[in-house]
């Protein structure tokens, strides 16, 4: 009797002392990371496999645009911020560490009988110089022009890689998400549109009727944004103010590690050529 | 305070706490209403101080990044798009209400207002979705691109459908029933009884009805900004895309910092003034009822 006593009594104070660690823990080691709404949905689903294999740690992860990433970061609200874009050159203090790769592709319809456009073809059909398929080798049909809204780092790289001003655009429809553009794209025969094209791969080998166009010659596929020689590619980014050291550096470390390419791949991104 | 004593009949204490909790929770109803509106004067003031008001109007397109800041378009589609909702809904759902009233048997009308009741409750994004798959494709093949100002007036059309019918319902329902024998016993016809007597005497009913759709109307966002187009300009036809306010909040804000999105904070208080008109002119109507 006295001795079952003693052994609950012991295994009560084991319990209590197994559950008040971590907590204690947990209050010390707290990761915040903000921006791209791109990058949260990865950032996130990291962070939930990183609290995972080291218990005590919380990532907390909120999405606000790349623009509330860099400010994030630099103002020390953030450990972390994410960035969908390369650093621009104001933006240098901070240091960037790419944990995969998105490419955009140029999407329209399956039954568009055009194969390609140049360069300057895409620029004049966005600007409205080019409004029917006949003009550039397809059939007689109205071009619809597929934009982004304003503010999506998607538009922000699709500018500067053909340098144009959003006003000078001529959309016929303006979409927010990936998949309401493939969606447009696929109930509309004469839509032209760009996408990610991990998304756009996906959706069209599971019957979306879209078709990516290649780029400058070079075809729209995961495997060539992943060797570098797709020509609008963007690298996803994790971005800090400082050096980063300690858990910081931990998080960034396993982000960046091959095990977690089935997760950028679970999100339709290329993961980093090792 | 003279005035509740007076029209409390038992001076209990239990009423006078009741009527304590109760104007508590009206005034900070009332308060929540004001600090909507104050909030979005302070998010949107650095922009309302910069640029100059009537710019918000006047400004050739919409461009916040690049400093060009005309909410005219938009303002323009919100306005056409409710106003072409309401007339289709107003038309059909009037009409269908009058046949529940006077035409269905009952056991049919019973039904067909079950069925207006479950089509109230769909959500927008339901329709928002059906229209990008099935509609916009559907008008892109007779009239490229399909996102459009008729998609938005069609999808917000079956939204407020069901509300603008239910609501000329319950008027009908309340027309005395003395009107109704009166008329039969003058022998008007059917049709003479329903416009000359049934339209006029739940007239009040009806437009009331009518301007809770429009509030609904003005105020959708997911269902509009799927089949729209998102086009910020002045629509020339019912085949040109469009962008309303509440689709232009919903498409940038994510993405928006600085003036860029204090512009934002200024279209939603547009939008909130817009429907805060309506719900006075509602409020009106609702008074002039009570004096028929």
């Amino acid at each position: 009797m006295k001795l079952k006593a003693m052994t609950t009594t012991w295994r009560l104070m084991l319990v209590l002392a197994l559950s008040t660690a971590p907590v204690s823990h947990a209050i010390e080691q707290k990761l915040v990371l903000t921006g791209s709404s791109t990058v949260a949905p990865l950032a996130g689903e990291i962070g939930k496999r990183f609290e995972q294999e080291n218990p005590g740690v919380r990532v907390d992860v909120q999405s606000g645009g790349s623009s509330r990433g860099i400010a994030d970061a630099r103002s020390g609200l953030a450990d972390i911020g994410l960035v969908s874009r390369a650093l621009k050159p104001e933006e240098q203090d901070l240091k960037s560490f790419t944990i995969a790769l998105d490419g955009i592709g140029i999407i329209v319809h399956r039954d568009n009988p055009v194969q390609t456009l140049t360069d300057a073809q895409i620029v004049a059909i966005y600007t409205g110089k080019i409004t029917n398929w006949r003009e550039v080798g397809g059939g007689e049909r109205p071009i619809t022009v597929v934009n982004k809204a304003e503010g999506r780092s998607t538009l922000e790289l699709f500018l500067r890689h053909f340098q144009l001003k959003n006003s000078d655009i001529k959309a016929q429809v303006v979409i927010g998400e990936n998949q309401q553009g493939i969606k447009t794209v696929a109930g509309n025969s004469g839509a032209i549109g760009y996408v990610s094209i991990g998304t756009a791969e996906y959706e069209a080998s599971q019957g979306a009727p879209i078709r990516l166009l290649p780029m400058a010659g070079i075809s729209a596929s995961v495997e060539n944004v992943r060797n570098g020689s797709f020509p609008l590619v963007r690298p996803l980014n994790l971005v800090t103010r400082v050096e980063p050291e300690g858990l910081v550096k931990r998080f960034i470390d396993f982000a960046r590690s091959k095990a977690q390419d089935d997760l950028v791949q679970a999100q339709y991104f290329v993961p980093l050529a090792r | 305070m003279t005035w509740s004593r007076r029209s409390i009949s038992s001076p209990s204490h239990a009423d006078a706490r009741l009527a304590g909790v109760l104007s508590a929770a009206a005034g900070l109803a009332a308060a929540i209403l004001v600090l909507i509106v104050l909030f979005l004067l302070r998010e949107s003031w650095p922009v309302l101080e910069k640029v100059e008001w009537l710019r918000y109007l006047t400004d050739a397109a919409w461009h916040p990044s690049e400093g060009l800041f005309g909410l005219a378009p938009m303002l323009g589609a919100t306005l056409a798009s409710s106003a072409g909702a309401l007339l289709l809904a107003g038309s059909l759902g009037v009409a269908s209400a009058l046949f529940c009233r006077f035409y269905a048997p009952s056991s049919i009308a019973r039904q067909y207002r079950r069925l207006l009741a479950l089509l109230a409750g769909i959500p927008s994004v339901v329709f928002g979705f059906w229209g990008l798959t099935e509609l916009v494709p559907l008008i892109a093949r007779w009239q490229p691109p399909g996102t459009s100002l008729l998609a938005a007036i069609l999808i917000l059309t079956l939204m407020i459908l069901p509300t603008v019918a239910l609501t000329a319902d319950a008027a009908l329902a309340a027309v005395p029933e003395g009107y109704l024998q009166g008329a039969a016993a003058l022998g008007l016809s059917r049709s003479g009884t329903i416009l000359g007597v049934a339209l006029p005497a739940a007239k009040g009913g009806i437009v009331s009805g009518l301007l809770l759709a429009a509030g609904r109307a003005l105020g959708e966002i997911m269902a509009v900004l799927m089949v729209a187009g998102n086009v910020v300009q002045t629509p020339h036809g019912l085949f040109d895309p469009v962008r309303t306010l509440t689709a232009n909040i919903a498409l940038e804000m994510a993405y928006a910092t600085g003036e860029h999105r204090a512009a934002l904070f200024v279209s939603g208080l547009v939008l909130t003034g817009l429907v805060m008109l309506l719900a006075g002119l509602a409020l009106r109507q609702g008074g002039t009822r009570s004096h028929v």
